[in-house]
């Protein structure tokens, strides 16, 4: 459910597109097979020209990438006159790390930063298991009309959060619940479709001898879930719980209707804030430490578990 | 009746149980936080609400008020102008694609180094580039200066702030389209390509011939995706023009909606533009998925 919960724009709202033939495993994306971009069997002379302008081109593009990343980081670590220095400086002279210790005392950054864990710990580790178990009832598990379930869950993926979050806003208010972390956890925690198809998707390469065999030896569903089940279905787990992680690490509209308190907000509006605060003291040195720290999480995790994350995304495109 | 087909019409219904126990959990949560809030926001459409008191019933006078509302059709305006990006980072992300489809050193490397944007935190992104943009001494006009170029102050002009943040946002995006590309690039049977070698089709022959008709899938889904992610964009106006910029000229629907509920407290007037948006982006998704079931999708 949480899908609609996370910011426009970084998320998949329609429905990805499956692979079509039951049970084949998706192709990785792995070393590029090189057979659009030139002619069968012309590796030629002409052909590593071309690489290397490419291989040129690619650089420059590169580093448009990467410069407001770096410059970020570069002025991170100047002091707040050398930020107006002309010509602009790429290596700060003098280096402040300072400013990597004053920001923690600038603003809760401290306090965004577990109020964000909080939030995306508990709604990817319990929304994981609700999914994975519904994905698991769906696909292999015998149910009257359990495809016009599965279907009308599917529907939500439609409905534009802005769409629903005023009446959920209201319903958080009469709970009393604005302002406290609980609005962003709630509504994850009960799953998340988009995840549900993916694992059911998945779940169909498991054979269903295997939980037949299970079943004759008398185990309940759940025992077959977590011994059988889950190990089978890891992989599939592992990429769709990183996804979603980054996901709702990065949200921000629903963080911006229901947390008032600086030291109730997550990471992402607290920057928010120090950008408000601290441009119009044209203290941007701390404003770029502070954007900083909130980028390095969700980085480290990408440079980690690069080829799953690639993977899963590929495929949430690719026509199987 | 034998007693196996009892034991086996007993066995049945426990899985039956344990079944619907194991979907009832999304299931609840689709009905508290996606369906009951979606019926709450067709109704309160129809109301005068302020968020404080009971919604109290209006007719279409919310419909008729946007009707006549300048603004709402100026932030409809600039929502879908800003959507130029689309076609600019479709186009770019395929040579991108195209490029590191081909067989050479650095392919994996450049493909985590335009993929960083798009893991990356919006909020933290918009405030970075809140910061390239400054007139006096952000990095685009640094370089642009570098050229002999005065560049101008991009968020506060109306001129440039719209193109400021479709710049913003092509960078963004650009590693999704390009890995997805990449991924269709890469799903293409060979045996193709290799027919149309033996037939006497050249380079160009083959891109038009194979390559752009076995894209022709995906991009439409990432026509359709990002439609939808531009109807809703928010974060990035929200940060870098918090009022809207300058003439209201980056101010979009998302952006307007929140203004409206939270800011005016205008709950009932917000809620119908949020009814309307939502019908767009409605219709935009069934277009896909009616075109989407033709071609492959299927659930057995």
């Amino acid at each position: 459910m949480t899908q609609t919960q996370t910011s426009p724009g970084t998320r998949t709202l329609v429905l990805p597109t499956p692979p079509t033939r039951r049970g084949t495993l998706r192709r990785r994306i792995g070393k590029p097979s090189g057979n659009s971009a030139a002619p069968v069997g012309m590796r030629s002379r002409s052909y590593r020209t071309v690489n290397v302008i490419v291989t040129a081109i690619l650089s420059l593009g590169g580093i448009i990438m990467i410069a407001p990343l770096l410059w970020t980081f570069s002025t991170s670590l100047k002091t707040r006159e050398a930020v107006f220095a002309l010509p602009p400086q790429w290596i700060p002279d003098p280096v402040q790390w300072a400013n990597y210790l004053r920001v923690w005392d600038a603003g809760p950054l401290a306090s965004g930063i577990l109020n964000s864990v909080i939030v995306s710990v508990s709604v990817t580790v319990v929304g994981t298991i609700s999914s994975a178990v519904a994905a698991f009832a769906f696909a292999k598990m015998r149910l009257p009309y359990k495809n016009v379930v599965f279907l009308s869950l599917l529907a939500a993926i439609m409905i534009p959060f802005p769409t629903i979050m005023i009446p959920q806003f209201k319903m958080f208010a009469d709970a009393g619940l604005v302002d406290t972390l609980w609005p962003l956890i709630l509504p994850g925690i009960f799953g998340n479709i988009v995840m549900i198809f993916f694992l059911r998707q998945y779940l169909t390469s498991v054979p269903d001898s295997m939980i037949e065999a299970a079943k004759l030896d008398g185990a309940g569903y759940l025992r077959i879930f977590f011994t059988l089940i889950f190990p089978a279905i890891r992989p599939a787990i592992a990429a769709q719980f990183i996804l979603w992680f980054m996901a709702v690490w990065n949200d921000y509209l629903a963080p911006i209707i229901y947390l008032n308190s600086p030291e109730k907000q997550t990471l992402q509006l607290v920057i928010a804030t120090f950008n408000a605060t601290y441009a119009s003291q044209t203290d941007y040195p701390l404003i770029m430490a502070a954007s900083f720290i909130a980028l390095i999480p969700v980085l480290v995790v990408f440079l980690v578990f690069q080829r799953q994350i690639i993977e899963s995304v590929a495929l949430s495109g690719s026509k199987g | 009746m034998s007693t196996t087909a009892v034991r086996r019409s007993r066995l049945h219904r426990r899985e039956h149980l344990t079944a619907a126990a194991f979907i009832a959990v999304p299931v609840i949560g689709f009905l508290i936080f996606i369906a009951y809030p979606l019926a709450f926001a067709v109704y309160a459409s129809f109301t005068k609400w302020n968020g404080l008191t009971d919604p109290v019933f209006n007719g279409v006078d919310n419909y008729v008020q946007m009707w006549n509302d300048p603004y709402f059709w100026q932030v409809m305006g600039n929502t879908v102008f800003m959507m130029i990006g689309i076609p600019i980072g479709l186009l770019l992300s395929l040579l991108l694609a195209l490029a590191l489809n081909r067989k050479m050193r650095g392919t994996t490397f450049f493909r985590t180094v335009y993929y960083i944007p798009v893991i990356s935190s919006l909020a933290a992104v918009a405030i970075l580039w809140q910061w390239a943009y400054n007139g006096d001494f952000g990095l685009v006009n640094q370089v642009l200066a570098f050229f002999g170029i005065d560049g101008p102050d991009w968020l506060q002009n109306a001129a440039t702030a719209k193109p400021a943040i479709i710049i913003m946002s092509v960078w963004k995006g650009l590693g999704y389209s390009m890995l997805l590309y990449l991924a269709a690039l890469q799903s293409v049977p060979r045996h193709l390509y290799e027919a149309a070698a033996i037939d006497g089709a050249g380079a160009l022959a083959q891109f038009r011939h194979i390559t752009l008709p076995m894209l022709r899938p995906v991009t439409f889904f990432l026509v359709v995706t990002s439609i939808i992610g531009g109807a809703q964009i928010f974060i990035e106006i929200n940060i870098m023009t918090p009022t809207g910029g300058p003439e209201f000229s980056t101010a979009s629907i998302v952006w307007y909606i929140w203004q409206k509920a939270f800011n005016y407290l205008e709950m009932g007037y917000a809620t119908a533009m949020s009814v309307v948006l939502g019908v767009l982006v409605f219709i935009v998704t069934a277009i896909q998925f009616q075109l989407n079931r033709r071609s492959q999708f299927s659930i057995e």
